[in-house]
């Protein structure tokens, strides 16, 4: 077991969990009377509260951005490249927070979660939410932690669609409006690749109509092949010839269909690994947020319209071989920001990466980022006092 | 700052909404920012200049100009700037149609190839004019597409477009009032405000 975790890590962290019984309106009309949120922070919040940045999380995402929760922690949170002492997001600067949305699987409320009702597992009756809902219990979060004003909201992905969110429901409680590899709505090839996905997991015969925990079953190979699916989204066509070609396992052709592909064990591998670690409802229901999401819709289809009211600062960023969210999808936000007359500034990364690319510290990438992180930096007002610990 | 953007900055009145494509590293926009109140974005494509935009909290977007502007709005800006960079995109004209369609006037700045030196150079040496000023060769040049002032000032007949304002300045964007005598002999770089 290692004795020490890298100078630029935020170290050991814990999660927290923070419970609200103030009951959330939803927009399908239901609503959740009470609901808990897993949430982490790395940072000291500072004595006016004025230094703190939100991320936000993608489909697969959670609230452990960054760190190791034990010395035996084999893998940091999934965007420790971006966030630490001296990282592009400076932990000794700002005071990060990420939660587990609503409706997850890594411990807020959501289908594996028991419904206090019942005291059974929510399972499929844990109500479809949106990124708007996301964003009013992140509001609430922010109201419980005295966050009155983000220096920063930041996402890539179904993350950035929060941030975006934000920029409109919330415009005076952020400063900075950070969207990575994401896009105002889905396209019909999106939807249809979600559907795909939906369609494995629902027709496992051990998904039980999303009641399976109850039959101590898991629907592992519908969550395999929506994430396999899934995967083939998330990198380029030129990325996966680099990195696997037609390279075989054994050199020669087996003929009959076991994987013979690097590329076949590969996504057979990111299938299992994800199918023991994710949970199935949770992945139905995370696709779905992102098929809804339309900011635009309530403004008579028109994204500037619907900005007209922000009053944060954007930064757009994207990546050339990015098809899922590809950079024309970044333009039309940049396009209707310019329209509506917004401070917006936009970069497009080259990478071969493809969607995952917004995970990955390509040097200019970062180079970018940090440039967009030292203008949040330079807008939080001036202070006197000393920074406050965190509760 | 330098001369060509003094005068173009004494061009644009304060609280006006600009569009300044290719703005380098933001030095105009900013400027504009500051002492006119002036909200403007910047279009570039050089990595180096987008980061000190960034840095400078000046509104950058990544953005090759030759592949259009059809994403802009007719008139959605006051004025639509581009300094010395008329002479590398693929079609000049078009470009300079998109800027008067987009902007409700344009101020453009271009190195006249009507000056003397580089009249005495082709003339005497045969060979296409190499300076300080202008250093590429023929070859690996990204000018590809010069003109004189007169070549300007036709195209604007042709197209119908109104000159507002014209000067000149040497290649050190100074000022001289004998570059006015005989600009298209004399003057380095070309400063125009137009519109339709």
């Amino acid at each position: 077991m290692p004795t020490s975790t890298p100078a630029d890590s935020v170290g050991l962290v814990q999660p927290q969990q923070f419970q609200f019984d103030q009951p959330l309106e939803l927009a399908c009309g239901r609503q959740l009377d009470s609901y808990s949120l897993t949430v982490e922070t790395y940072g000291t919040l500072n004595a006016d509260r004025s230094n703190a940045i939100l991320v936000c999380h993608a489909l697969s995402g959670n609230h452990h951005l960054a760190g190791y929760h034990s010395m035996d922690d084999p893998k940091p949170g999934w965007w420790d490249s971006a966030i630490g002492p001296g990282k592009v997001i400076d932990t000794n600067r700002f005071f990060v927070v990420g939660l587990n949305n609503l409706g997850g699987c890594h411990g807020s409320s959501g289908p594996n979660q028991p419904n206090p009702e019942t005291g059974a597992p929510y399972g499929p009756d844990f109500p479809i939410v949106t990124v708007a809902d996301w964003v009013q219990s992140q509001a609430r979060l922010a109201d419980r932690l005295g966050i009155q004003q983000w220096a920063a909201v930041i996402g890539g992905s179904l993350g950035g669609m929060q941030a975006l969110q934000w920029a409109i429901d919330y415009p005076q409680r952020l400063r900075h409006c950070i969207i990575i590899a994401a896009a105002a709505r889905l396209s019909a090839q999106n939807i249809a690749f979600n559907e795909v996905a939906r369609q494995a997991i629902t027709r496992d015969p051990q998904f039980h109509d999303g009641h399976y925990y109850a039959e101590h079953a898991i629907p592992k190979t519908g969550l395999m092949l929506a994430r396999m699916v899934g995967h083939i989204t998330y990198l380029s066509d030129d990325g996966m010839r680099e990195k696997f070609g037609r390279d075989m396992k054994r050199g020669k052709l087996s003929f009959d269909l076991s994987p013979q592909f690097e590329i076949e064990s590969y996504l057979q591998y990111q299938g299992e690994r994800f199918s023991t670690a994710f949970d199935a409802n949770t992945y139905l229901l995370m696709t779905r947020a992102l098929d809804y999401f339309d900011p635009a819709a309530l403004y008579g289809d028109s994204l500037s319209e619907a900005l007209r009211g922000a009053q944060c600062k954007f930064k757009v960023i994207s990546f050339t071989t990015d098809w899922r969210f590809s950079p024309e999808r970044s333009r039309e936000i940049v396009d209707a920001l310019i329209d509506a007359g917004k401070a917006v500034s936009y970069a497009e990364i080259d990478s071969p990466q493809g969607h995952d690319a917004f995970l990955i510290p390509i040097p200019r990438y970062m180079e970018v980022f940090g440039a967009c992180l030292g203008q949040v930096a330079a807008d939080i007002p001036s202070s006197a006092g000393e920074p406050l610990r965190c509760a | 700052m330098r001369v060509d953007l003094d005068i173009i900055q004494n061009w644009i009145r304060p609280g006006t909404r600009v569009l300044d494509l290719g703005c380098g590293d933001g030095e105009l926009l900013s400027y504009l920012a500051t002492h006119k109140q002036v909200t403007g974005y910047g279009l570039e494509i050089d990595h180096d200049n987008i980061t000190a935009c960034l840095e400078a909290g000046v509104n950058v977007i990544e953005k090759d100009i030759d592949e259009g502007l059809a994403t802009l709005r007719n008139a959605s800006f006051d004025a639509v700037i581009m300094t010395q960079a008329l002479q590398v995109m693929h079609r000049p004209d078009q470009i300079i149609d998109e800027m008067l369609r987009i902007g409700k006037e344009c101020i453009i700045t271009f190195p006249n190839f009507g000056h003397w030196r580089a009249r005495s150079y082709l003339a005497l040496r045969g060979k296409m004019p190499v300076s300080k000023f202008l250093p590429y060769t023929w070859y690996n040049t990204p000018n590809i597409h010069f003109c004189t002032f007169k070549d300007f000032e036709r195209l604007c007949v042709e197209r119908n477009i109104h000159i507002l304002d014209r000067t000149v300045v040497d290649n050190e964007h100074r000022d001289r009032w004998w570059l006015r005598l005989w600009p298209n002999m004399l003057g380095e770089i070309a400063i125009y405000r137009i519109t339709r």
